[in-house]
């Protein structure tokens, strides 16, 4: 009886080692995508529990004696408590597509989708984990966590979704079941399915407190539709079929209902507060870095 | 057969009408679609064409294919333009070339259409025979199949000779008895034997005649027009004015066979002949070898020359000239009337006449020659000069206690005369010549006698030496060889004081035999006989000259016949000093056109063309398809105009010709890289090998430098002596393999500039291993020879405070690969001297430049870009010392090349007596 090389010793070394191989570019493209950002450790501007220092302030009644600051009250005759800034971590839930329509890229020239918004979500990752963020994958339903550790795991679950994924769906919805409430969401994906999860998934996010980003992930081919001629268009799995005799008349249907997809997003992002953003995979990743890092900030 | 066009397989073109079927079957088909996985489809899904787009291949397309299928059937059908109708023949065919001089003017297309004419008969399965006329051989008349002719027939060359003239009845005897149709290649003149063998081929069967309607250029030998050359052209037939260029060729001063003169002859129309008359120096005129009519090629538009058009200078020198004497008494008076027809004289003293260099020196009489003189004609003698010396009383009053150098045979004082000492009885006449003698055939008058001679001293060699002798024996005329010149000596006078002789015709003769004077143009079979002639070179049929080794020499009764055959070619005989040159065309040959009879079919050369049409239509039909592939692809939408036209843009962008401005460009980069550092350059050889090793060391040298000391250089770079300027490198190493080939004069010249001008030059012969003490390589006899045009000063091995030994390190060897093999500099001048107290001698300045030597630096010096050593030097730790010692004296070179004798500049010398611990 053959057994399923997925589940051999065999195949699971095959696992391993295409995981070992890809797994580190894909976190050095991420690191070296994020090292181009210098941040600041962004501080709560208010007292609480953290590292940095924020004020002294007098001892009042009920303060215990030992978050007296004794070296400053020995300098009066008051007593003092030291305070430090407020550092609450934000947890931030990622999803990225990992439907086979993200395998799609219209030119040797530039990676796929799903490559792209793998190194944007870990680059986010990498900057959040260097923020002192706790992050989390929503796919897999990962925590979210902080740590050089949970970055690894991060990475491993996106290059498993994407090389070893057991999913044969041709678009891929949001899950925002595991959103915790108040943290923050990015989803990347092309949004080319249904909308209608889409638009389920953010308003439960909402519902929940949850605010974040959406980041359409394109390719160009898809942007301009350059065919012609008599074509059959397949889906990536083939399931979906749709024959045309000349490609090149439903040009501008196409572009058509693509604006109206976009627009359609929008609203729903202008509905729900999210936030929303294109990005082309023939532009360079760290525009969309760029603006998802502050999107995600300001989300807050 | 449709109008000019028939095919091989008419039976095809059936096939056309199957093409309506085509059409339908193809108009049901539409082009195949493209699928394309498009993530897209969501947003498609739905959608509808808009337009009723066919589904059916477009009628152009069609047409197009329509096109292509019926070009490949018409094609395939073997459609020929201008069929030929042709009764087959049938029954045995012999084709007959005439094979002559003649027929070198056009002989590719002779055997063209022979070959055209063979393929025919293999075709028709007759049995062939071939056979040249100007070459019959025995085997000429075997009927054998076509095809086997091909190979013999590509390989024939026409002979140098018209066909002999008992062609017909030797023909006749070949083919005795056998009947066949005969196609003849005629070269288009008569010959005696042409009516004879056209009325034998016409007896055997039907007879073609192919006959090409090109001219026939000859010229017949060049002869004396008073001090001119005159030189007749001949043409055959004689029909409208043309000018045809004749050229003289002849070794230049440097002994290279160039072009020494050149003039037109101009054919009138209906003239079958021109003169051409040529006003040339002596000195040119000598050296002209042939002339040839440039108008065609052929043996008999070429004319050897030989004695005929030679005028020797000869010089004439007696001793009692100025004083007053009755002309007929003079020494000279005889050899001047024997002379002044065939040689061109020269007067005047010893020393005048020797700078005119003239061929042959005459002395009448001259006994005593002052040491002066002697050593000039010695010289003049030994370089290939002919001395020809009278004996007269001087000469018999001389004192010869001691040989002459300048006399073949030491001579007796006194010596005899009739009532002399020695007394005769009565005067002598002579003896027949001897086979050994040059004059051997010349026929002995009655009346010549002898009353007075010169004895010679009784010698071993007087036998060998004498080459005419008296009827008792006595020496008449004695030669010898001296360097690559000859001393001849008559043992009378050169008047008639003492003899006959110079008043008789042999005299004249005995001259001419001498090469002293040239014999006159006609030749006639007396005076040849007996002779035997070596051919020196020999012309081929298309008037090539080649070699005539192994060729057996001729008798000269044959050679005045001047009737050049297979058993006596065209070209340059030579007997001794003399030189015929038989020539194709004669000074009587005339050039007339054949005549046939009128019931003799005459064809022209062309071959008429009958052309296959197959390949037009399949290349069409081929070039159809392709423009169909394009359509589909265009009309499937598969075509992207945009990566097409850069494609096509870029294939133009390099078949645009940009090479020669590339090739400056690269030129002046190369020396803008060569000028802005330091360069260590090589010379390359042509051998990858060592080219590369040379690189690898120049690499690891200027790693070196750029490490110790403050000489950066650039990467090395590679000099082809013949294209590249040399003038910006300090420095060239040049190692020698034997397979090298020497550069050129012109390169020599930029050698020689480099030297000159300062530059250096490290000859390694990278055989320190084997040469030793007093054994030569073939690298180092490969230097000797490339060196010896160089400009290189007196040389020796490097002295020990030399200033290579402390330009940078101190060394006292010099090892590469290879260690202990002396290395060579410029020597150093001879005055230079040691002075107290200091261990250097002021040594000359400049840098050496040359520097030679075998130890393989190159080798020891060679490392890869990361510097590693690349091969491997001597063992262990005294290996490693060698390679350190290699690349100091690399180091050293590079210093001394630079800075010249700067370390040898006083200044340094207490410090570096420190350093040597003085």
């Amino acid at each position: 009886m053959n057994q399923d090389p997925a589940t051999t010793p065999a195949g699971l070394r095959h696992r391993a080692e295409t995981h070992a191989s890809a797994l580190p570019p894909l976190l050095a493209e991420a690191e070296h995508l994020a090292a181009t950002v210098l941040l600041g450790d962004h501080g709560r501007r208010r007292a609480g529990v953290g590292d940095e220092f924020w004020q002294y302030r007098p001892a009042e009644n009920g303060d215990e004696l030992r978050v007296i600051d004794w070296r400053r009250s020995a300098r009066g005759d008051a007593h003092f408590v030291r305070q430090k800034e407020w550092q609450a971590a934000q947890s931030v839930m990622l999803w990225v597509d990992d439907a086979l329509s993200m395998n799609f890229t219209g030119g040797k020239d530039r990676p796929t989708k799903g490559h792209r918004a793998r190194v944007l979500a870990l680059a986010i990752c990498v900057l959040l984990n260097r923020g002192g963020e706790r992050f989390g994958l929503a796919n897999r339903g990962t925590p979210p966590r902080r740590g050089e550790a949970q970055l690894a795991r991060i990475a491993g679950h996106l290059m498993d979704a994407a090389f070893n994924g057991d999913n044969d769906i041709d678009f891929g919805s949001p899950n925002a079941r595991v959103l915790p409430g108040g943290a923050r969401a990015m989803f990347v994906s092309d949004f080319f399915g249904d909308m209608a999860p889409v638009a389920q998934s953010l308003t439960a996010a909402t519902d929940r407190g949850v605010k974040g980003v959406l980041l359409q992930v394109l390719d160009p081919d898809e942007e301009a539709f350059p065919y012609d001629g008599r074509t059959v268009f397949e889906s990536m799995s083939g399931a979906v079929r749709f024959e045309t005799l000349k490609a090149g008349s439903l040009k501008d249907d196409y572009l058509a209902r693509l604006a109206a997809r976009k627009a359609e997003l929008q609203d729903l992002c202008r509905a729900t507060g999210w936030r929303y953003h294109c990005h082309h995979t023939d532009q360079p990743a760290l525009k969309a870095l760029m603006w998802a890092y502050r999107a995600l900030d300001h989300a807050q | 057969m449709i109008g000019a066009i028939a095919f091989t397989t008419p039976l095809l073109l059936a096939a056309l009408f199957a093409l309506p079927i085509l059409w339908w079957l193809l108009r049901a088909v539409p082009p195949a679609p493209i699928k394309r996985r498009f993530p897209g489809i969501a947003l498609l899904l739905g959608l509808k064409d808009d337009e009723s787009q066919t589904d059916t291949t477009p009628w152009w397309l069609l047409l197009l294919r329509m096109l292509a299928v019926a070009g490949l059937i018409i094609g395939f059908a073997g459609p020929i333009l201008n069929p030929e109708e042709r009764q087959p023949g049938n029954g045995p065919l012999m084709v007959v070339m005439d094979g002559s001089w003649a027929s070198a003017r056009d002989w590719p297309a002779r055997i063209k259409r022979a070959e055209a004419v063979l393929a025919e008969a293999a075709r028709e399965g007759r049995p062939t025979a071939l056979v040249s006329l100007s070459d019959l051989k025995a085997d000429a008349s075997q009927f054998v199949a076509a095809d086997a002719l091909l190979p013999s027939l590509s390989g024939m060359a026409p002979s140098a000779w018209a066909p002999a003239d008992d062609s017909a009845s030797v023909l006749a005897e070949l083919t005795e008895g056998q009947s066949f149709d005969a196609i003849w290649f005629s070269d288009g003149l008569a010959y005696p034997a042409r009516p004879d063998v056209a009325a034998l081929l016409e007896g055997k069967g039907n007879l073609r005649v192919i006959q090409s309607a090109r001219p026939v250029f000859a010229l017949r030998p060049a002869r004396f027009e008073g001090s001119d050359i005159a030189i007749t052209a001949l043409r055959s037939p004689a029909e409208a004015p043309r000018d045809a260029t004749l050229v003289a060729f002849g070794p230049d001063p440097n002994g290279i066979e160039q072009e020494l003169a050149r003039a037109i002859a101009s054919f009138g129309a209906g003239a079958s002949e021109s003169d051409v008359v040529l006003s040339l120096p002596t000195e040119l005129r000598n050296r002209i070898r042939r002339f040839e009519l440039q108008a065609s090629r052929s043996a008999g538009a070429v004319s050897l020359t030989d004695d005929a058009l030679k005028r020797r200078e000869v010089g004439l020198l007696a001793s009692s000239e100025g004083q007053e004497a009755q002309d007929l008494l003079s020494p000279l008076y005889y050899l001047r009337r024997a002379l002044v027809p065939t040689a061109d004289l020269i007067d005047g003293d010893l020393e005048e006449m020797l700078i005119a260099s003239p061929d042959v020196l005459v002395l009448a009489d001259i006994a005593a020659l002052g040491d002066f003189e002697t050593e000039l004609l010695t010289d003049w003698v030994d370089k290939g000069g002919m001395l020809v010396r009278f004996a007269g009383p001087r000469t018999a009053s001389g004192e010869f206690e001691t040989a002459d150098p300048l006399m073949p045979v030491r001579l007796r004082a006194g010596g005899r005369s009739v009532g002399g000492a020695m007394s005769w009885g009565e005067p002598k006449t002579l003896r027949d010549f001897t086979r050994d003698s040059p004059f051997f055939g010349l026929p002995l008058p009655e009346d010549v006698t002898v009353t007075s001679q010169v004895m010679a001293q009784p010698d071993p060699n007087l036998a060998e030496r004498t080459i005419a002798s008296l009827a008792d024996g006595t020496p008449l005329v004695t030669r010898r060889t001296f360097g690559q010149g000859q001393i001849v000596l008559f043992h009378v006078t050169a008047n008639a004081e003492w003899s006959t002789l110079p008043l008789s015709g042999l005299f004249v003769q005995m001259l001419e035999r001498l090469a002293i004077s040239t014999r006159p143009v006609e030749l006639s079979a007396e005076q040849l006989a007996g002779t035997t002639w070596i051919p020196e070179e020999v012309l081929d049929g298309f008037g090539q000259t080649r070699r005539a080794d192994a060729l057996a020499g001729v008798p000269g009764e044959s050679l005045a016949e001047a009737n050049a055959g297979p058993d006596l070619r065209p070209g340059l005989y030579s007997n001794d000093e003399r030189r015929i040159a038989l020539n194709v065309i004669a000074t009587d040959t005339v050039l007339e056109p054949a005549s046939w009879d009128s019931d003799i079919p005459v064809e022209g050369m062309a071959v008429e063309g009958e052309t296959p049409l197959a390949w037009y239509f399949l290349t069409g039909a081929l070039l159809l398809l392709i423009a169909d592939v394009l359509a589909s692809l265009w009309l499937a939408g598969r075509l992207n105009l945009k990566t097409s036209a850069s494609a096509a843009v870029v294939v133009l962008a390099l078949a645009l010709p940009q090479m020669g401005q590339a090739q400056s460009n690269e030129a002046e980069s190369r020396a803008i890289t060569a000028t802005s550092e330091v360069v260590l350059a090589y010379v390359k050889t042509g051998d990858g090998r060592i080219d590369r090793v040379s690189r690898e060391g120049l690499t690891g040298l200027s790693q070196s430098l750029f490490r110790r000391t403050s000489i950066e250089p650039a990467d090395p770079i590679e000099v082809d002596l013949e294209t590249d300027d040399l003038a910006f490198f300090p420095m060239l190493y040049w190692p020698i393999s034997e397979t090298q080939r020497l550069p050129s004069d012109r390169a020599y010249a930029k050698l020689n500039r480099y030297l000159r001008s300062g530059g250096m030059i490290v000859f390694d012969t990278r055989d320190g291993n084997l040469a030793g003490f007093g054994s030569s390589t073939g690298a180092g006899k490969k230097l000797q020879v490339m060196a010896r045009p160089l400009d290189i000063p007196a040389l020796e091995p490097i002295p020990t405070d030399h200033v290579l030994t402390r330009a940078f390190y101190l060394l006292q060897d010099f090892p590469g690969r290879h260690v202990g093999n002396d290395v060579w500099v410029e020597a150093a001048p001879a005055d230079a001297e040691q002075v107290e107290g200091i261990p250097f001698r002021n040594l000359n300045d400049g840098v050496t430049p040359v520097l030679i030597g075998g130890n393989d630096w190159a080798s020891a010096w060679a490392r890869s870009d990361d510097g590693r050593p690349l091969y491997p030097v001597g063992r262990g730790y005294g290996g490693e010392r060698q390679r350190e010692m290699a690349v100091r004296f690399g180091i050293n070179l590079m210093m001394h090349v630079l800075t010249g004798n700067y370390k040898s500049d006083q200044v340094h010398v207490p410090a570096l007596l420190d350093r040597l611990g003085n």
